[in-house]
């Protein structure tokens, strides 16, 4: 339960899709003008990384992985086909988001008509594909993880994209250097939000202790072999000196 | 007969600058920013780009008028995941520690909004000889880019231009770093690409006032 809880702050602050990984920039910078159309096209991400992730850990545990295709007979054991995992993924997605507008289209016009124009727009999302890359990458134990890594990722994708729209419609007011206008100053806020955001990177390991006490280590090593260095280099000359006496 | 006619070339040119893919277009952001703390990831990923955007332009192309054009967008993602397969293959065998620094961005090229922007706009209209020229076009404004954000980052962040020590060694304490430099290590983490863009993006607005925006 405990590590539920930890993945699932983990991706929605520490590793932030839009802050910390950069994923999904280019709808979130052209998507992020009004409010609305923000909260459309972030529930519909939250919605789709929460579909695909766990149906491509599947892919990946029965079919990709190294080993994966044990289930088949012994005689598979050996395949990996681990490089096919961007075209099957890929596929995976391009489908799922088709099977998803067709079905919400049937069942719930409603969500359809606030959903239904940015599905489409999601097939080419980056943060969708990098959700189940990372997936991958990260290794992942369970299918409820898995799960749960989409849908908090989904929802940190969703948070930014709101918080940008908020500013951008209030930025309107504001003086900012022609130049700047529009995409510049939408990027330096971005970069400011990504540096806030940082600071929630001591949630789970505690406070920045871990990376000083390493800085610490490396500074004092250099210094110890420093001082080794040069005890060599005395006792080396004195022996000289013996020796030429 | 020369090799490249005046339009020819101008579909080279035109996306270095006043038609830049990242900064005028803003497409293919993502992948950008996450790999230019170091100058060499910068560069690799650029030539990626350009090897997947230059071949899939002419597949598209040559491809265009079979294609149905409902379930293009599909068949797109199939030429570039495979081409970009070949360049994620190519690159763990050749350069395994290099491909570990770029993790999944390899992948990404294949989500990055240059390549589906080009086939849409460019390839399903055009023939492959020009089509090709136009994401080779494309990739180097977009490689433009990455090269200077590399560029800065490596050099500020850890004083360092493709590994070389530059600014002299921050230990022994030689070059700039004798008179008291310190390097910048806050370039190295991933906020500062932004803002380096946001810079860039200043720069080149105030150059050429014909690009700024309304709001």
């Amino acid at each position: 339960m405990l590590e539920h809880v930890e993945l699932f702050f983990k991706s929605i602050f520490i590793d932030n899709m839009v802050f910390a990984t950069f994923l999904g920039m280019c709808s979130y910078l052209a998507v992020s003008k009004k409010v609305t159309t923000a909260v459309g096209l972030g529930a519909a991400v939250i919605f789709v990384l929460a579909v695909t992730v766990p149906l491509n850990w599947l892919l990946d545990q029965y079919i990709l992985r190294d080993g994966a295709l044990a289930w088949l007979g012994p005689e598979y054991a050996d395949y990996n086909l681990s490089f096919l995992s961007f075209i099957l993924f890929i596929a995976t997605i391009a489908t799922m988001v088709q099977l998803v507008e067709i079905v919400v289209e049937k069942f719930s016009p409603a969500l359809y008509n606030s959903l239904g124009i940015f599905l489409p727009l999601i097939a080419v999302n980056c943060a969708i594909l990098g959700g189940s890359l990372f997936m991958q990458s990260r290794d992942i134990q369970t299918l409820g993880l898995a799960f749960n890594y989409g849908l908090s990722s989904g929802i940190g994708w969703f948070l930014a994209i709101l918080a940008i729209a908020a500013i951008r419609e209030k930025i309107r007011y504001s003086n900012v250097p022609p130049p700047l206008r529009g995409l510049g100053i939408t990027f330096i806020i971005t970069g400011l939000m990504a540096i806030g955001f940082m600071s929630f990177g001591g949630m789970l390991t505690g406070g920045d202790e871990a990376p000083k006490e390493v800085e610490q280590n490396t500074a004092q090593k250099v210094e110890e072999d420093k001082i080794i260095k040069e005890t060599k280099e005395n006792t080396v000359s004195y022996n000289n000196a013996i020796i030429n006496e | 007969m020369a090799l490249l006619s005046k339009k020819d070339t101008s579909l080279i040119l035109d996306p270095l600058a006043d038609n830049n893919p990242i900064t005028i277009q803003v497409l293919g952001i993502c992948s950008a920013l996450a790999i230019t703390a170091e100058l060499k990831a910068s560069i690799v990923m650029a030539v990626s780009v350009m090897f997947v955007l230059g071949m899939g332009n002419v597949v598209i192309s040559l491809m265009r008028n079979i294609i149905p054009s409902k379930i293009r967008i599909i068949v797109q993602l199939v030429v570039v995941a495979a081409l970009v397969i070949m360049v994620d293959q190519v690159l763990k065998a050749f350069a395994y520690e290099l491909s570990k620094t770029l993790s999944v961005f390899v992948g990404l090229i294949i989500t990055n909004c240059i390549i589906m922007g080009r086939f849409e706009a460019f390839a399903l209209a055009n023939g492959p000889w020009r089509s090709f020229l136009d994401g080779i076009g494309n990739a180097a404004g977009y490689g433009l880019i990455l090269v200077v954000i590399g560029f800065f980052r490596e050099l500020l962040g850890s004083g360092t231009l493709l590994g070389f020590k530059v600014l002299g060694d921050p230990i022994e304490k030689t070059g700039l770093y004798s008179i008291g430099y310190e390097n910048n290590g806050f370039m190295l983490l991933s906020p500062m690409a932004l803002i380096v863009v946001g810079l860039i993006i200043w720069v080149q607005r105030s150059r050429n006032k014909a690009l700024i925006e309304e709001n």
